[in-house]
């Protein structure tokens, strides 16, 4: 082509004019991907309602979000896969025991209250899913706490013949019962949310995001540590250093927290320090709640405590800029 | 203090900054290219405002015969810079042009005769004679400024003021910018010109050592002027591998990476004694004192996925890009997007007759799939502006004190530290730009200053 024809229009925009690629939808597209050996583990441990419950949230927050959107005339925000997202991790927040209708309805409460009433994606002040769980675990307490045991399938119509279980921290809690191995654990052979008792699955899907770079380290590791030393300190029934951390760690909803729920980009800080501080700070409310509280669990309501303190902490973690000098150390090289 | 004990443990360190990004380099195409010398066009535009500082003042009337490396135009003041023609020729008009940077400039056109001559009084030091005075003259006469775009006049930088000590002077060869490779080039090919050019720097602050930094994607170019450095007895001339990471070229993290040395916010690397030159202009200042030469030619990288054949070019100053992408094969497709200079921080150019000037590294043409429409999507606050800003500072958050118009946060938040590298605008997930409300705010903020 010769360069007379160039005499066209010409895009004339400010630098930068290259961009990376990653999009929110990519983003998002990789958190789903993480939850598959989750939701996976999910449906071998409590069989296939499991599947079908995952099924009926994601179903449920998508329908929301592209009706919500429809209603108030905005341009569809269903191709960013928010929703899909939001609807996985209420489903791993849920027993397996939950009724169709009360997932639907915890799948509006995130969508359409907690995310769209404060102006969708990225305005929301509380994580939707976990919000939605308080909401249901508030309004149904009975069925958000019926754990069955692991490898006893339910069928859809969940009939009589559930064979309950309590769930670890509950036994660690009442002081009654017999706890399973660490391996069980691990494995996820207790009882427990769909996405919370394989500890593996987790790690897995974990991984997947660290080493994406969707997540980074700073938060749940500075959770899990602090929950660690405080539980270990704190946790014994005979007196401080007794503590079982490894079933504080093991069981309960820490590490879908710790990596899936407290790394929310929205609802979480986004400088270094900030964040070092919003895991500390969900590390000792769940610590608190776990020892001294009403609740055998405290990940979901520390977590939604820390996201509303989220930018109150990003105002006083300013990073010290460029070039800026400590008040101890002089402007020294070090060639 | 790491710093300090990494330097003392590692010999084969590579140093760096924190914070940036890692773009893909694109350079593949041409950094294995010879630069070229091209044929001067028939008709050049010399713009009489190349630099920072006050416009040259004409000193050629329209009909007057000049000769090739003949002073045009010279300084209005100190901070200023001299213009040379390039060829010889005719001077045909002096008239206000069309500037790559937009608007018009007063300009000197010259009808090239295709002879090139030159002009044979230009005054030849010898690297040991010349005194330092006489070096800062020579690069003034010469017209030198800084050539990685900025185009700061060099002999305001080499003459700092008498209370400020240049302790370290540092030839930053990092070209951190994708699809540039012309000062790689030029360390493989003109290698000689840049130390001598760093060993003139040196002598007129009397020091002993000097520095070139070289990004570790330039393997080759390391490997070359170390052992240029290397061949030099009397002084010592150190060559930094430094990280490839954008912004690495960026004065004051370069100066970060070489000497350990933070420039305080607000202030110039001078402040704290340093100097850092670009690898073309230090070549210049060898070629203005040993040889007379006026600045009158730079090595531009023409490049970009519709220029047929990418390569580096020797460019006469005042060819038009048009004639730079004639000689590269013209546009294998249609091009959407021209940009003077690197793609991160260069000037998209709204039409291609307007000449290369002394800080166009290099003209880069994308196609339509290069710059495609862009959809902003709500912020996710995933903070990546901030992983990746160099200057430590919360794009996003200066993005919300300016829709706001909160003057009072903006300067809380430093927004005037911004160096405009893109860095954040770059990485964003959610295809916003950041950078665009950034300088909105550092533009309010100075008016605000007044």
């Amino acid at each position: 082509m010769s360069v007379e024809n160039i005499r066209q229009k010409l895009i004339v925009s400010e630098s930068p004019h290259i961009r990376q690629g990653d999009t929110t939808a990519g983003i998002m597209l990789d958190v789903v991907i993480a939850l598959i050996p989750v939701l996976i583990a999910g449906i071998m441990i409590f069989g296939y309602r499991a599947g079908v419950l995952a099924g009926v949230c994601v179903a449920s927050s998508v329908i929301f979000e592209w009706a919500w959107c429809r209603i108030l005339k905005k341009p569809s925000s269903i191709g960013d896969f928010s929703a899909v997202v939001t609807g996985l991790l209420l489903a791993m927040n849920l027993p397996v025991t939950m009724p169709f209708w009360m997932a639907i309805l915890g799948a509006f409460f995130a969508i359409v209250i907690v995310k769209q009433f404060f102006g969708g994606i990225g305005h929301n002040f509380m994580n939707p899913a976990l919000a939605a769980r308080a909401f249901l675990l508030t309004s149904w307490p009975q069925q958000m706490t019926t754990w069955v045991k692991p490898f006893a399938p339910v069928d859809l119509s969940l009939g009589a013949d559930i064979v309950s279980s309590a769930t670890p921290l509950a036994i660690i809690k009442s002081g009654t019962g017999e706890l399973s191995s660490y391996m069980d654990m691990f494995l996820g052979k207790i009882g427990g949310c769909m996405g919370e008792v394989s500890t593996l699955a987790l790690l897995i899907g974990a991984l997947y995001l660290l080493v994406r770079r969707v997540i980074r380290i700073r938060i749940p590791f500075s959770y899990i540590a602090t929950v660690s030393v405080l539980t270990f300190i704190f946790g014994g029934k005979d007196g401080l250093f007794t503590g079982d951390v490894l079933t504080h760690l093991l069981s309960g909803g820490l590490i879908l927290g710790a990596f899936f729920m407290a790394t929310d980009y929205v609802t979480t800080p986004y400088t270094k320090t900030g964040q070092i501080i919003f895991g500390i700070g969900c590390g000792v409310l769940t610590s608190v709640i776990r020892i001294w509280g009403g609740y055998p669990e405290g990940v979901s309501y520390s977590i939604l405590l820390m996201n509303v303190a989220a930018p109150l902490i990003d105002r006083f973690t300013q990073p010290k800029r460029f070039g800026e000098i400590g008040k101890k150390r002089g402007a020294k090289g070090n060639v | 203090m790491f710093n300090f004990i990494r330097r003392a443990f590692g010999k084969n360190e590579v140093f760096t900054f924190k914070g940036g990004i890692h773009p893909k380099d694109m350079k593949k195409s041409t950094e294995g290219k010879a630069i070229r010398d091209i044929t001067p066009p028939k008709t050049l535009v010399f713009p009489l405002s190349q630099h920072i500082g006050a416009e040259a003042k004409a000193v050629v009337s329209v009909g007057d015969h000049i000769l090739a490396g003949q002073k045009i135009a010279e300084a209005d003041g100190f901070v200023s810079a001299n213009v040379h023609s390039s060829v010889s020729g005719t001077v045909a008009a002096i008239e206000p042009r069309l500037h790559p940077l937009g608007g018009k400039v007063m300009s000197v056109v010259v009808e090239n005769d295709g002879l090139d001559q030159w002009r044979q009084d230009m005054k030849k030091h010898t690297f040991d004679q010349v005194t330092p005075t006489e070096i800062v003259e020579a690069v003034r006469e010469a017209g030198i400024v800084g050539m990685g775009g900025a185009a700061f006049p060099t002999h305001v930088k080499l003459s700092p003021p008498a209370e400020k000590q240049i302790k370290y002077v540092i030839i930053n060869g990092a070209e951190c910018e994708p699809y540039l490779t012309s000062d790689h080039r030029a360390m493989l090919e003109i290698a000689d010109e840049i130390i001598d050019g760093l060993k003139l720097t040196m002598k007129i602050f009397g020091l002993n050592t000097g520095y070139i930094a070289i990004e570790t994607n330039k393997p080759d170019a390391i490997k070359n002027m170390t052992d240029r450095a290397m061949a030099e007895k009397d002084v010592c001339i150190k060559v930094v591998a430094v990280k490839t990471k954008y912004p690495q070229g960026s004065e004051k993290h370069l100066i970060k990476a070489v000497t350990g040395i933070s420039v305080p916010p607000g202030k110039l690397p001078v402040d704290v004694g340093v100097l850092v030159n670009n690898i073309d202009s230090c070549a210049a200042i060898a070629r203005a004192v040993l040889k007379g030469l006026p600045l009158t030619r730079r090595i531009v990288t023409v490049g970009g996925d519709c220029i047929a054949e990418p390569q580096n070019l020797r460019v006469p100053i005042g060819t038009s890009f048009e004639y730079l992408a004639e000689v590269c094969g013209g546009f294998s497709k249609t091009a959407t997007k021209l940009i003077m200079g690197g793609p991160m921080m260069g000037i998209a150019l709204s039409r291609l007759d307007v000449p290369v000037i002394k800080g166009s590294s290099g003209l880069l043409a994308f196609g339509q799939d290069m710059v495609p429409e862009r959809i902003q999507k709500n912020c996710l606050r995933c903070g990546r502006c901030i992983e990746g800003c160099p200057m430590n500072l919360l794009p996003n958050m200066i993005k919300e004190a300016i829709c706001a118009n909160d003057l009072e946060r903006l300067e809380k938040l430093n927004a005037l530290d911004c160096i405009q590298c893109g860095s954040c605008t770059y990485v964003c997930p959610a295809e916003q730009n950041p950078l665009k409300f950034i300088r909105t705010a550092k533009m309010k903020l100075r008016e605000a200053k007044k």
